[in-house]
């Protein structure tokens, strides 16, 4: 990456509170490719959760402060495909920075979509012997296409695996629904919450007895719900975001 | 009743809720399968997509072509706006042929205008003909899903019911002697029928034609053996010419159970001699959701329900959970469009995972329409306490102070709190799942502190 192309870091506000080692691991990660990265300090929260729950009209101010924070920079990268998901299709128009808001909607990437599609990083080599099981969060996936989905007739590809596949000792689990929604779902996670525990506690499952012993994914927020889940059923499965995988591999 | 608390009851029997679960994946599955075994998949979706499309920019031409047609073709056409109205041609040509029992095969619109009771009340005795519709008609159930409408049943219940009412032996499950029973007792009702009724599958604007597609033939037996065929389509059934049947035939049966095609595709253009053929035209609604931009193309459904046997929810909700005739992800986007209040819970069943758009065969966009029916709901609740605080988090979020100091109150809430607090039953996050544990400092910190 040519050092002149600014980069920011988008950490979605719940990592910035819950999960400040998953952005540490993003950003060390980018940089160990060659990219010199930086966070700006004014951000706050994408505007997703008042979206889904149907007030996208009351986010005007929260998109406004994100184009402020953002539109200087040639790429933003986050660790959640569901955050980009969000500033690319459920902000609410803010006409007087249409040209920017347009440009934002390009220029941001989920974390395994920028190495992949703009580092054009291929193979990561590095060392990590354990075995993973990936959860396909279903915005970054079925909402920015970061892997083939199981309901459609297309040539299997998944962005996370081609930078896993090359890991010395990694094992990658294969599942037996490949990318079955967990049931997080924001606030479906509370207002539908024994559907939410059940899916969750059926994706678990898969996991478990297909012999995962890491379960990994591109979103916390996810993986927040699932680890709630193991963590009070006493589940011995492990749970990292791939940024820490990635991270702690290339070491 | 609202989703959440019907589909948690749908969970409090979680052994009956794996296997409704398994079941429709399996028919998932099936569908998979058939539906790469086709290798323009995704191009026949994209065709029925765009002939649906131009259906619905020119349904009053196509609509009024096919009356023409029709009409010549010896068809007795008749234009219902609503459920009522409906019900009262149909009741109509009943009375005039001094009918008193009636076969119907699997038809949801006749669910959607509530047609058996309305016929029952009026001294006629309908008949489903269609096996799992039967099944649910002795139970008094309304079907729980448009394709598999016994599919929330277990071979016990039926055995038990066939038992009670078509005195099968107690106890026996086998489902090739369940059926044989209920092709017995269907058969006498068929002989006695004078009128049937049908459903539509696809009614073509070119030669006034209209096709009925079931796996039991039950359709072909009722219209055969009855002097008078009524078909009761939705407007939005019509498609421009013929062929495309080649498009939409291929996809519906792979997309409902993973079949190549339905066993029955049957073809109705006019009477036979000294028979009569009426097609009733039902709005119901549906001009009205055709005036809605963001929700029009909800109308491109053909009813296969491939986005119930994909969704996460329904899987393990149910049909009746949505206390909508139709159910699932594509219910949900109908629905609120006929009454916003009654269903405002359901544009929220969903996780907006997305399957149910990527299942689907004319590649309607399910889930942005749940995200795009939420904002409606939102908007026609007004101001309430959920409101007040999207607005007070819009203004957190657009301070940075203010969002470092709530979050900083949260993450210090979250230290602090009992167990017996953090995890009461207000939390509804709590009573299943552990919160995450709170870190020392967040990432802002670290990087101000190691990076800036």
């Amino acid at each position: 990456m040519s050092s002149r192309k600014k980069i920011a870091l988008f950490i979605p506000c719940y990592v910035d509170q819950f999960y400040p080692k998953v952005g540490i691991a993003t950003l060390e990660l980018l940089e160990k490719l060659g990219c010199e990265v930086s966070y700006p300090i004014e951000q706050t929260c994408c505007g997703q959760p008042m979206a889904n729950a149907g007030y996208e009209h009351d986010t005007m101010d929260t998109t406004k402060h994100f184009l402020k924070t953002f539109e200087s920079y040639d790429y933003i990268v986050a660790p959640s495909g569901s955050c980009v998901l969000h500033i690319k299709e459920h902000t609410p128009e803010i006409p007087e920075k249409g040209k920017e808001q347009q440009g934002i909607k390009k220029k941001i990437f989920e974390l395994t979509e920028f190495i992949t599609d703009i580092l054009q990083i291929k193979m990561l080599k590095g060392h990590f012997p354990h075995k993973v099981g990936f959860h396909a969060s279903c915005h970054g996936h079925r909402g920015l296409r970061l892997g083939s989905c199981s309901e459609r007739n297309e040539p299997y590809f998944s962005k996370a695996k081609s930078l896993l596949d090359h890991i010395e000792g990694l094992e990658w689990i294969p599942l037996r629904r490949q990318d079955e929604c967990c049931g997080f779902g924001g606030t479906f996670a509370v207002t539908e919450e024994a559907l939410s525990v059940q899916m969750g506690k059926d994706r678990l499952d898969d996991h478990l007895t297909s012999g995962v012993e890491i379960l990994t994914g591109g979103d916390m927020s996810c993986i927040m719900h699932l680890e709630g889940i193991a963590r009070r059923n006493k589940n011995p499965l492990k749970f990292m975001h791939i940024a820490e995988i990635l991270n702690k591999a290339i070491q | 009743m609202s989703h959440p608390v019907k589909a948690s009851e749908f969970l409090k029997d979680p052994d009956k809720a794996k296997w409704h679960d398994e079941t429709l994946w399996f028919v998932r599955d099936k569908r998979d399968n058939s539906s790469k075994g086709i290798p323009e998949w995704e191009k026949l979706r994209d065709t029925a997509s765009q002939i649906k499309d131009n259906v619905l920019a020119n349904l009053d031409k196509y609509l009024l072509a096919f009356e023409e047609k029709a009409k010549a073709n010896h068809i007795h056409v008749h234009w219902a706006k609503d459920a009522e109205e409906h019900n009262q041609i149909v009741l109509r040509i009943l009375q005039k042929h001094k009918c008193k029992a009636i076969v119907k095969s699997k038809s949801i619109l006749t669910e959607e205008c509530h047609l058996n009771p309305f016929l029952e009340k009026h001294g006629v005795d309908v008949v489903d003909t269609d096996l799992g519709e039967r099944i649910v008609q002795l139970l008094h159930q309304p079907p729980s899903h448009i394709v598999l409408p016994a599919i929330h049943l277990k071979k016990g219940e039926i055995s038990d019911l066939f038992h009670e009412k078509l005195q099968t032996e107690k106890g026996n499950e086998d489902p090739e002697y369940l059926t044989h029973a209920a092709r017995t007792h269907l058969r006498e009702k068929f002989l006695a029928a004078k009128v049937a009724i049908t459903g539509v599958n696809f009614a073509v604007a070119e030669t006034g034609e209209f096709v009925v597609c079931t796996n039991e033939g039950n359709a072909d037996m009722g219209v055969h053996l009855a002097d008078v065929h009524i078909a009761c389509m939705g407007i939005e059934k019509i498609i421009p010419r013929r062929k495309d049947l080649g498009v939409f035939l291929r996809l519906l049966a792979r997309s409902a159970t993973g079949q190549p095609i339905t066993n029955y595709n049957s073809h109705f253009r006019s009477p036979s001699p000294g028979k009569e053929l009426h097609v009733v035209l039902v709005d119901n609604g549906r001009t009205k959701q055709l005036a809605r931009e963001k929700f029009k193309n909800s109308l491109k459904c053909i009813r296969c329900g491939a986005c119930m046997n994909t969704c996460p929810i329904y899987r393990r909700s149910g049909g009746y959970s949505y206390g909508s005739v139709v159910p699932g992800p594509i219910g949900s986007i109908l629905s609120p469009g006929l009454d916003i209040k009654k269903h405002s819970t359901l544009p929220f069943a969903s996780t907006l995972c997305g399957s149910c758009s990527d299942v689907c065969p004319v590649k309607i966009n399910i889930h942005e329409q749940l995200y795009e029916w939420r904002q409606e709901i939102a908007k026609s609740q007004g101001l309430n306490i959920k409101k007040l605080s999207m607005q007070i988090a819009n203004g957190v979020f657009s301070v940075p102070f203010a969002y470092q100091m709530s979050g900083a109150l949260l993450r210090g809430a979250l230290k602090i709190l009992p167990n017996s607090i953090a995890y009461s039953g207000i939390n509804a996050w709590g009573k299943q799942r552990e919160l995450p544990e709170v870190p020392q400092e967040t990432f802002k910190n670290w990087y101000k502190k190691n990076k800036a």
